[in-house]
């Protein structure tokens, strides 16, 4: 089936196998293989995108579902030479170990920054919540890390939040 | 200094073993018996072969070509018997990832089965004990007079603790990609933890020499052990690729994994404590249960850390192994002493209580002189340095041992302590240093599995030649380069680092370049009982609602030698407690008694720690100097952070609901289920 989607700001015109995730279609059709898969499921989190913006699980989309849309991935994240303050943010509090799940912890984390309103652990329920390290381990707990690295991709994303 | 491959890793262009770009790659995806134990009678290949993009299909039905003396787990396809259910048995080549995954669906497969065993009990018929525990420890050990000092103890405590199958779980699942060149020379990229061990058993397998196969293995996500031996995946992959003329592709999923790329054995330990009334022991008894596979032996060296931690007159320590219909039990991280010193030590804080005596007082009272299974004596121990620190961060001292009686509305609040210990070996192992456009290289065939073992070589050479770090650039992951032990054990710092300061060395000397072989150097290393140790220090607050666990603080304090690069080292500790947050709350793989095999093969049924589990993990280490062990004064790191992490959360949710759970791990439904 062919299908027009934008990734990292390039227009892509494809033919596509009905069966094929998005996730797919990025790693062995686009050569982009910064979005991970870690499960396929849609359980890890490794293979978060930003879709229109919003974080979703490329690995839970069907590459046919993307026609007319645009996609973001890690590889699309930094403008040029210049690292996203996340990246930065990363490297300096060594937010990872072995490096797999951390494309979809930034491309979660750009998107949860941009969320709006309360998450389930948050007490005022009418006010857009303070990132407070409580409410970004919450929001990012769709985003699974192996190595453990946990305390420090909070810190570094509480550096960026702030 | 930042992680050397920091940059790679956050833009998305760290290649690991699937993603590198090789023209024409087709995809094999395996089939697996849905039997735990009988005959694949037929296979069935026609339907399969006639879909779109199938380029062939192999199994038992026709054996492809591989060396008689390989490996069990790798001798894909050569015989009929299956040994455990999810064994792969066929496979299928397609041009595209998801027609090689809908034509193995195809296979129609017709089984013998046999009844199969897959249970492991304490008193199993078919225990047996085995001639050595890995890597090569005598099996049982008896010193002194055990009932005698058992008869004599004021307090006794005599507990069986179990632990379930676990899974390593690393993020990336193990995944090769196998090209053949026109001369017939085999290059595996592989998830592997070692690419020279890698290339050598790959080409065992294959009947080929050493010189015909390289590995490369630029970025591993992950292993915590499972990436550590060779997986049936890569010699698929080779194989595939040999039948197919192409180059091939085998990504495991996630589900594959637990069938087929290792697992912790279960365990059922026993333990018999004794001591006086001073809380000095008696006596010791660890005796641990565990299971391998008809098709291999694997037994885990739990009991082994008991014959290092505490002094007593009377020691005894024994493994018993059962052969079950289930896949071979592989390293995990810390394999032997996490699970035998989350037994340990929670039994030592039954002691504990049983004796009235304060849990960490308890174990300084009972520091060895010497080693106690060996009387060698120690290059360096400082746990008693590691409990005092940790207690004095922890407060400690401000500790009612009453369980059961704090209480913050609907959560009870404990807390608990813990020792860690693991070895602090190498292994021989190879290096070259050598001047190159105006800066230095360093080559190794070193692993970074996550570990940060380029950036920790990198600042080891750099300080050898007295250079700024920047002008070093180290290789490694490639199976051309010096050969090199896995990335395993807590040695692999201790060995490559090793390598890399004799060549830096060298190199200084000759101005030009320098080469290192350790294994001479190695082989005359003293004979001392090397360890590193720790003190573990766990909050918890219990809901006394819905039997809730959440681990409020989690502290470890570290005696590990020198500490080569202390970002690094941080991250490891904080990462390998996480681990252990993990084993001592949710992590399990149930084995399916009806069908054999495992259930809960994913991480939604599997649960590993999420962000909001972890809320406040802390690591801190001693200065400890210790010039016996190796150039650098370090000891390995990797694995000692998940060594007593599930014994300190147990005996904090001990001390908080005064219920002691004796089966990891510890779910809501257990507390729950105890308060009736």
């Amino acid at each position: 089936m062919d299908i027009r989607l934008t990734v990292n700001g390039r227009p892509h015109t494809l033919d596509v196998d009905p069966r094929m995730s998005l996730l797919d279609l990025l790693r062995e059709r686009l050569g982009l293989i910064g979005s991970k898969k870690g499960c396929d499921h849609g359980q890890c989190g490794a293979c978060t995108v930003l879709v229109e913006g919003r974080r979703a699980n490329s690995c839970l989309a069907l590459a046919v579902a993307m026609d007319g849309l645009s996609v973001t991935t890690v590889e699309g994240l930094a403008d040029g030479e210049h690292l996203h303050p996340l990246q930065a943010a990363f490297i300096e509090h060594d937010a990872f170990q072995c490096g797999y799940c951390t494309p979809g912890q930034l491309c979660s984390a750009a998107g949860m920054l941009g969320e709006p309103g309360p998450s389930a652990v948050t007490e005022n329920l009418l006010d857009d919540p303070e990132l407070t390290p409580h409410e970004i381990r919450e929001r990012m707990s769709g985003n699974l890390c192996r190595c453990g690295a946990y305390v420090n991709i909070v810190s570094a994303i509480s550096e960026v939040a702030r | 200094m930042n992680r050397v491959e920091g940059r790679v890793k956050v833009t998305g262009l760290a290649t690991y073993a699937a993603e590198y770009p090789v023209e024409g790659v087709a995809y094999a995806y395996p089939v697996q018996s849905l039997i735990a134990k009988g005959r694949v009678a037929r296979v069935d290949a026609a339907a399969a072969l006639d879909l779109p993009g199938v380029l062939a299909v192999l199994s038992v039905a026709d054996p492809p070509e591989l060396a008689e003396d390989a490996d069990a787990e790798l001798a894909l396809f050569q015989r009929r018997e299956v040994a455990y259910r999810g064994q792969i048995i066929a496979a299928v080549v397609a041009e595209t990832y998801d027609q090689a995954r809908a034509a193995a669906d195809a296979v129609r497969v017709e089984y013998e089965p046999a009844d199969h065993d897959v249970s492991l009990r304490a008193d199993h018929p078919g225990l047996y004990r085995p001639e050595v525990v890995n890597p090569n420890f005598p099996s049982d050990t008896e010193q002194g007079d055990l009932e005698a000092g058992l008869a004599q103890a004021a307090a006794v405590v005599d507990v069986t603790y179990t632990t379930p199958v676990l899974h390593n779980n690393a993020m990336e699942p193990h995944a090769a990609l196998a090209v053949w060149d026109a001369e017939g020379t085999l290059l595996v990229y592989d998830s592997t933890q070692g690419a020279t061990t890698d290339r050598d058993m790959i080409a065992k397998t294959l009947g080929l020499p050493r010189g015909r196969v390289r590995v490369v293995a630029r970025h591993v996500g992950g292993g915590f052990g499972s990436k550590g031996t060779t997986r049936p995946h890569a010699v698929l992959a080779a194989l595939a690729a040999r039948v197919t003329d192409r180059p091939v592709k085998v990504a495991l999923t996630r589900q594959q994994m637990y069938d087929v790329t290792g697992y912790r054995t279960p365990t059922i330990q026993r333990l018999r404590l004794g001591a006086d009334g001073e809380g000095r022991l008696t006596a010791l008894e660890h005796v641990a249960y565990e299971q391998s596979s008809t098709l291999k032996e694997f037994a885990e060296q739990t009991a082994v850390p008991a014959r290092v931690m505490y002094a007593t007159p009377a020691l005894r320590t024994a493994h018993r192994l059962v052969r079950l219909d289930v896949a071979t039990p592989s390293w995990m991280r810390a394999p032997g002493e996490c699970p035998g010193m989350y037994a340990l030590e929670s039994a030592m804080d039954e002691l504990a209580c049983a004796t009235g005596i304060d849990p960490v007082e308890l174990r300084l009272r009972n520091e060895p002189e010497t080693e106690p299974g060996s009387g060698l004596p120690f290059s360096s121990r400082d746990l008693a340095g590691c409990l005092r620190e940790g207690a004095r961060r922890f407060g400690w001292e401000r500790r009612d041992p009453e369980p059961g009686v704090r209480r913050d509305g609907e959560w009870l609040i404990g807390t608990g302590v813990a020792a860690s210990t693991y070895p602090s070996k190498r292994s021989p192992c190879q290096a070259v240093a050598c001047v190159r456009d105006g800066g230095f290289l360093v080559q190794v065939a070193a692993a970074d599995i996550g570990t940060g073992a380029r950036t920790a070589l990198t600042r080891i050479a750099a300080e050898t030649l007295g250079v700024a770090p920047d002008r070093v650039h180290v290789e490694l992951g490639d199976s051309d380069l010096p050969a090199a032990p896995v990335a395993g054990g807590s040695m692999g710092t201790a060995s490559w680092g090793s390598a890399v300061v004799r060549a830096c060395e060298e190199l200084k000397k000759d101005g030009r370049e320098g080469r290192a072989d350790t294994a001479e150097e190695v082989g005359q290393d003293s004979e001392l009982a090397r360890h590193a140790f720790g003190a573990q220090f766990a909050e918890v607050r219990v809901s006394a609602v819905t039997g809730e666990i959440r681990v409020s603080r989690l502290l470890g304090v570290f005696a590990a030698g020198r500490i080569v690069d202390a970002r690094l080292a941080r991250s490891q500790f904080i990462g390998g407690m996480t681990m252990g947050l993990g084993m001592a709350l949710m992590e399990e793989t149930l084995t399916d008694e009806e069908f054999g095999g495992f259930l809960r093969r994913d991480l939604a049924q599997y649960h590993i720690p999420a962000c909001a589990d972890v809320p406040d993990v802390e690591a801190v280490w001693l200065e400890e100097e210790d010039e016996r062990l190796n150039p650098m004064g370090s000891k390995g790191i990797g694995e000692i952070g998940i060594v007593g992490t599930a014994a300190a959360i147990g005996n904090a949710v001990h001390h908080a609901t005064g219920h002691r759970v004796r089966e990891l791990p510890i779910t809501p439904a257990k507390i729950v289920m105890a308060r009736f």
